[in-house]
């Protein structure tokens, strides 16, 4: 059955379903599938908002960018704004559904854009089901307004776009965000690698260190106010914070060792990382108040990369100990787990599939791990469940490495080479392995992580 | 096969280092020497010593086109083989001619890794070479270790022959080389 057979029927049997008095009105409205197998995008118009105030451009731009979220998931087919038919649409007023419908639209913004006295900007929009003939309320509201500074209208537009998301798909928002990741440039020989950042949609790349030192594999705070990284800085390779507010750099803990590895854990108290030392390495967690570490491996392997579930009760790693590097699990308290293949251990090994697994990320939602896999001379990016079954591989490259999640659990960004010799740059995939991008930074990139939301 | 690339690569990795750092040698200019354009240039050339016959005893050229400072490993592997430690016999007896001397042993990784593991890989290279220095004898005291994982390629290709020049230990003289 076509997308649109589907949605008619949806329709008619809500109708129905409504007429017999058997559900409430509500869950007849515009529903964006994010997991539906034949997938076609849900075309949705969002025409330019209504000025008050002098300052059209900013408008405008916010409302490109509202658009241009939404068209980079993949979910929504934007429509173009020159085959709309209503021209006089009101945020107080109704719009006239059968306009929309002949151009198939589903889902219509309406939006108004005002300069207050005070220098402040406002953005009110409105959700329109056009085949449901209804305003879609959000959070309970008609609609929302959205104030702030003139200088800060991209996190106003994203933030809009993060609204029409969740409404539409019932997925947590992820726009208003950032990316951080290294910068790269120079001959390979030779690389300068700088700490950088920028907003999810590529906008407002800064560099947040000189070049002066290597640095690798930032990633973010809980509170996307700090980034954890590793610097050679001193020659001595080992794990900082970065402060984002204050461009403050510190050294983290007193290990006689190379740190490196880092990753903050989910209440952001403390950070996981990987201390090498006479040729082993093992995970450490270091209370960032006490500044005191436990050790929670203690195996002549190599154990490194990592990562925290959501409630904090088990760490997955990447270990060497069953001969080629392999992803396990273990508990924050080091008792032993009930293992997926039987048994019981102190780490579980989850991937059993041929070749070489690392840089094990936990889903924010919890249920998966994101992994790189190596095999039969490609990369990829891919998924498992933390039972070890269900793995997909999303992405397969000359090199595709270190996934993050977005913070809806929904996206994953990584880097790739697409060729030998191919400089790396940033991508992002759709949990479903639809969508593969390109996220355009200034110079080659890598080592992408996804901050949580901004406040 | 695996020794016969290391050889090869090791020899290309020297005939490269070479060019970069020394001036070229003099039959080098020679076959552009005709040309007036080039002359000049043979005149400068003409003017440095030979090389081979410069090397101060001690020195970090010493070191370097005497004795050896990288050992190259096997895939995924650590494991020092008879040539890797045929230099590093070498290395130690240099070391103990010249005590004062400190060394710094980089690890390395090819790029055909993840960031993290191959970073932990380096550093379980330059502590493999480090203890075999020091079972011969070189106090651990003189000896540093850092790993660059995949960060520091010596050869910037995507091939197996570069991949096995940038899987090294590299001993490198910190301080204390006559100059």
């Amino acid at each position: 059955m076509t997308h649109r057979a589907t949605h008619y029927l949806r329709r008619f049997l809500a109708v129905a379903l409504i007429a017999l008095g058997l559900v409430a009105p509500a869950s007849a409205q515009l529903r964006v599938r994010v997991d539906q197998g034949n997938f076609t995008p849900t075309p949705i118009a969002i025409p330019d908002f209504q000025v008050t105030g002098a300052n059209s451009d900013l408008a405008k731009q916010i409302v490109e960018v509202v658009r241009a979220d939404l068209a980079s998931t993949g979910l929504f087919d934007l429509q173009n704004p020159a085959s709309f038919i209503q021209r006089d649409l009101s945020i107080n007023a109704e719009p006239r559904f059968a306009d929309w419908k002949i151009i198939r639209t589903e889902g219509l913004v309406v939006g108004t854009f005002e300069e207050l006295p005070d220098g402040k900007v406002a953005v009110s929009f409105r959700l329109w089901d056009i085949y449901g003939g209804e305003l879609m309320r959000i959070n309970g509201e008609p609609g929302r307004r959205l104030t702030t500074t003139p200088e800060n209208w991209r996190r106003i537009a994203h933030k809009i776009a993060d609204s029409i998301y969740t409404r539409l798909t019932g997925e947590d928002p992820y726009f208003d965000t950032r990316i951080v990741y290294i910068a790269e440039t120079g001959p390979k020989t030779e690389r300068v690698k700088r700490l950088a950042i920028m907003d999810s949609d590529g906008a407002n790349q800064q560099y947040l260190t000189s070049g002066r030192s290597t640095v690798l594999t930032p990633r973010f705070s809980p509170s996307a106010q700090e980034i954890t990284y590793m610097s050679y800085e001193g020659g001595k390779p080992r794990v900082y914070l970065f402060n984002i507010e204050t461009g403050r750099q510190e050294l983290l803990g007193n290990f006689p060792g190379m740190t490196f590895s880092p990753r903050f854990t989910r209440d952001g108290q403390s950070v996981l990382l990987s201390q090498a030392q006479r040729g082993n390495t093992d995970i450490y967690i270091m209370n960032l108040r006490t500044r005191e570490s436990d050790r929670l491996t203690d195996h002549p392997s190599i154990d490194t990369s990592p990562s925290m579930s959501p409630d904090g009760k088990s760490v997955v790693f990447n270990s060497d100990r069953g001969g080629t590097p392999q992803l396990y699990i273990m508990n924050t308290d080091k008792s032993k787990r009930t293992c997926p293949g039987g048994g019981s251990d102190v780490a579980c090994r989850i991937t059993f599939g041929k070749g070489r697994y690392s840089t094990p990320v936990w889903s924010p939602r919890g249920d998966l791990i994101a992994f790189t896999k190596q095999e039969g001379g490609k990369f990829y990016v891919g998924v498992i469940g933390i039972d070890g079954k269900g793995e997909r591989l999303l992405t397969e490259a000359y090199l595709d490495e270190g996934p993050d999640w977005s913070p809806n659990g929904r996206v994953i960004v990584y880097f790739r080479e697409a060729r030998p010799g191919a400089s790396p740059q940033l991508f992002s995939v759709d949990l479903s392995g639809r969508n593969e991008r390109r996220l355009v930074t200034q110079t080659d990139a890598s080592d992408p992580a996804w901050s949580p939301l901004l406040q | 096969m695996h020794t016969f690339l290391k050889v090869t690569a090791a020899a290309a990795l020297l005939a490269t280092g070479a060019c970069a750092s020394k001036p070229k040698p003099v039959e080098e200019a020679a076959p552009v020497a005709e040309t007036p354009v080039v002359k000049e240039e043979v005149k400068t050339v003409d003017t440095t010593p030979v090389v081979t016959s410069s090397i101060a005893p001690g020195s970090l050229e010493d070191f370097r086109v005497n004795v050896g400072e990288r050992v190259y490993f096997d895939l995924d592997q650590y494991r020092l083989d008879t040539e890797d430690q045929d230099i590093l016999k070498r290395q130690a007896a240099w070391l103990a001619s010249y005590p004062n001397i400190r060394i710094l042993i980089a690890g390395n990784a090819d790029e055909r890794g993840t960031r993290e593991y191959n970073l932990a890989l380096g550093e379980r290279r330059a502590n493999a070479v480090k203890e075999y220095l020091v079972s011969l004898g070189v106090a651990a005291s003189r000896v540093d270790t850092v790993s660059y994982g995949k960060e520091r390629p010596v050869v910037a290709g995507s091939d197996d022959q570069s991949w096995a020049l940038n899987r090294n230990g590299w001993t490198q003289i910190v301080s204390g080389a006559t100059s």
